[in-house]
């Protein structure tokens, strides 16, 4: 598919694949061989139908093809952009086990972009008078009150910060996910009867209990892994060191990146470290790049083959010009007397027998120490589940790491009471916390339904 | 959008007002904050609630004009509204259950410990004053400080109003003299730092609110990090009020110069450092 080049798409902050032709897709879509046991449905973790979705491309229908994505992706722009469908759909493609496998992903992308060309047909939706709450406006959040207000339900979500979206406006880039898709995404449930609110932080504006108490039946807590881990190495609070968090929500959210016609400003280093391996510490490279950066550098403990970022995501980032520094990790950050940070020292790694993850575990290598010039430093070790749920409900039952406990349907210690998405696994993906979600919301209705 | 419904000049470059979100109104307590968006562009930043009405829905900001986002949200005139009002954050102030309460206040930093007074005041606590500004025109919030304090010891640095002195003089003969169960400080950040060593050697609990940079305010970002007794705390989540005996001054002062040359980028104009008067003190 015809991409920006990486020399341009260096300057801005527009989305690097350009997307199909009419023409490409539906040739693309042809190649399908519309399995009788689809195997790239399985993959799914939402079980998107997706011989249907492609045989309508090929049949030139596109408006159906969406029509049956919406069956059961409630964000299929948003998952046709950064869901991971090399190892879950593509993978299990036959097609792939002799040459490519289908692209079902920049399929998925092209269907729902052309939606948004289209007069926009809502579904019929018969109210059935009962309310539920949604904390957090997050991809799970997003999927639950889309079904629950499929269902018939009135549906109101509740979202800590000045916009809708959680992950996929603070913290995904523009250049991965435009904005302006999120928002018509968001849009399409306005549509179907979702109602919004905005800066009420549950757990401090409205507790979980008064919400039942002001009569909603049942609420579902998407709240996220929105706890920035930080290393705790010597240093780390210097100044010119960001959590990615803080790195990405000010451009991404605040916009740093057009400072000074958005206010919040934001560091723009040449050297920039970025600490990390994952889809996150990409993001937090490519950024950098893009604010001028002309030495950016993701320092990872681990080796290429065990770093968990997509692989387009890292092609991507080193056509762009990131360097890679495998097998390194940071002992301490340096600082001038101003305290800003001038310089890491890092020590290098071997692998040696597999962790918890299943994957080899970095051990030092003795006198292998070494420093780098830095000027600006971005922490991107992962993050935990945030904690304000779980600190502001009683008899809510957490995990170790301050997850909510849930079963698979979402259920949690209290009757009501559903989770979901990151903040019950810990990071992981958007589409998997679309499939929490959903769920969720068809454990919510029968909970709520039963009640009479 | 939340409604501004009043907003007067009380000093020189300090604004009061009044801002209808009966939500945060209703659950407010002495010592929270909340996470102000003036217009789409600004930034998001904290500002502490200086008194609210839950039956009228509505709270009371002090604002103190230093640079472009304070200068967007004071120019919100009254009927005005403003883009997002988020709170209330951070924990609500640990009260004395009885006892001796000193709250020093100094400069801006007199409108935060307003409430913290009143909240002490209001359950009995014996609650004396300390505020301090650098002149008679820039002391803020006089009257409703001594409506609810035992006693109030004001002072300027020029003597123009009150005791010719800094808040730690008073405070140090206080605690000569009397035995004091809690401070609680708020101000300059430099002035913190001094209260709590003022306090040190008499092994007096003090606490005292932090004003770092945010952006969230949520706990998501980090950003306002800052540390007490050697562990990073988030001082929107951890805080805003912390051991004053434990906290890293120095650090925080430091991270709050973070943005000086974008702020000089963005052709703003700072008076004081980021955001609290200096009563005429130069950074230590």
């Amino acid at each position: 598919m015809r991409e920006q080049a990486p020399e341009e798409r260096v300057k801005n902050f527009n989305e690097v694949p350009a997307g199909y032709s009419d023409q490409e897709a539906v040739a693309e879509a042809a190649r399908c061989l519309g399995c009788k046991k689809p195997m790239c449905v399985e993959g799914c973790p939402v079980q998107v139908q997706i011989p249907r979705f492609i045989a309508a491309i090929r049949a030139g229908d596109f408006l159906e093809a969406v029509k049956v994505l919406r069956e059961t992706n409630t964000l299929p722009a948003v998952c046709g952009r950064v869901c991971p469908q090399e190892t879950q759909c593509e993978i299990k493609c036959i097609l792939g086990k002799k040459s490519e496998p289908v692209a079902i992903g920049r399929l998925e992308r092209f269907a729902a972009d052309f939606e948004r060309t289209r007069k926009i047909v809502y579904p019929e939706i018969k109210p059935n008078g009962r309310k539920a709450a949604i904390v957090g406006s997050g991809p799970a959040g997003l999927t639950c009150a889309g079904d629950l207000a499929k269902l018939g339900f009135e549906v109101h979500v509740f979202e800590a910060l000045h916009e809708v979206g959680g992950v996929l406006v603070y913290g995904i880039p523009e250049f991965r996910l435009p904005k302006a898709i999120v928002k018509a995404e968001v849009d399409y449930l306005k549509h179907l009867g979702v109602r919004f609110h905005l800066d009420e932080v549950v757990g401090r504006s409205v507790t979980v209990q008064e919400l039942f108490d002001e009569g909603y039946e049942a609420i579902f807590v998407g709240t996220g892994a929105g706890l920035p881990n930080f290393l705790g190495v010597p240093g780390e609070n210097l100044l010119g060191i960001y959590s990615a968090n803080e790195y990405l929500t000010r451009v991404n959210l605040m916009k740093a990146y057009k400072f000074p016609q958005y206010h919040t400003p934001i560091l723009k280093g040449d050297r920039v470290i970025v600490l990390g391996g994952g889809n996150v510490a990409m993001d937090s490279a490519r950024t950098a790049l893009r604010l001028g950066g002309k030495d950016v550098r993701v320092v990872y403990r681990r080796s290429r083959d065990e770093m968990p970022a997509r692989r387009e995501e890292v092609h991507h980032a080193e056509q762009e010009g990131v360097r890679f520094d495998f097998l390194s990790a940071p002992l301490e950050f340096i600082g001038d007397d101003k305290g800003w940070v001038r310089a890491a020292r890092f020590q290098r790694m071997e692998l040696g027998e597999p962790d918890a993850s299943g994957r080899r575990r970095p051990v030092p290598i003795a006198g292998s120490e070494y420093s780098l010039d830095v000027d600006a430093v971005v922490v991107a070790v992962g993050n935990s589940p945030h904690p304000l749920i779980g600190q502001t409900t009683e008899n809510l039952k957490q995990g170790r790491h301050g997850n909510i406990e849930a079963d698979q349907t979402g259920a949690t210690s209290i009757p009501g009471l559903f989770a979901g998405g990151d903040i019950v696994t810990g990071a992981a993906t958007v589409i998997e916390a679309m499939g929490a979600g959903k769920r969720a919301a068809a454990a919510m209705a029968d909970y709520v339904l039963k009640r009479g | 959008m939340p409604k501004v419904l009043e907003n007067v000049q009380i000093a020189p470059e300090v604004f009061r007002l009044v801002v209808e979100v009966p939500r945060i109104a209703r659950k407010r307590r002495a010592g929270q904050f909340v996470v102000v968006r003036a217009n789409e562009e600004s930034e998001r930043i904290p500002l502490t609630i200086a008194g609210a009405s839950p039956e009228e829905g509505t709270i009371t900001l002090i604002i103190q004009r230093v640079g472009a986002s304070t200068a967007e949200i004071v120019s919100h005139e009254a009927g005005s509204e403003l883009k997002d009002v988020a709170g209330p954050l951070g924990h609500p102030t640990e009260l004395l259950e009885k006892g001796l309460a000193v709250c020093v206040g100094g400069g801006i930093g007199v409108a935060p410990i307003l409430p913290i007074a009143a909240a002490l005041r209001e359950r009995g606590v014996r609650v004396i004053s300390i505020i301090g500004a650098r002149t008679r025109d820039l002391l803020i919030l006089e009257d409703a400080v001594r409506a609810v304090s035992d006693e109030v010891i004001v002072t300027t640095d020029d003597g123009s109003i009150g005791r010719k002195a800094v808040v730690t003089e008073p405070l140090k003969e206080l605690l000569e003299r009397e035995k004091v169960d809690a401070v609680y400080a708020v101000g300059p950040v430099v002035m913190m730092k001094f209260v709590a060593a003022a306090t040190r050697p008499f092994a007096v609990k003090t606490i005292v609110s932090l004003n770092p940079i945010m952006v969230d305010g949520t706990g998501m970002c980090g950003g306002c990090r800052v540390t007490v007794a050697g562990k990073t705390k988030f001082v929107c989540v951890d805080g805003p009020e912390f051991d004053g005996h434990q906290v890293d001054f120095e650090g925080l002062m430091k991270r709050l110069a973070t943005y000086r040359d974008a702020e000089a980028q963005g052709k703003l104009h700072i008076e004081h450092e980021h955001g609290v008067c200096l009563i005429g003190r130069k950074q230590g």
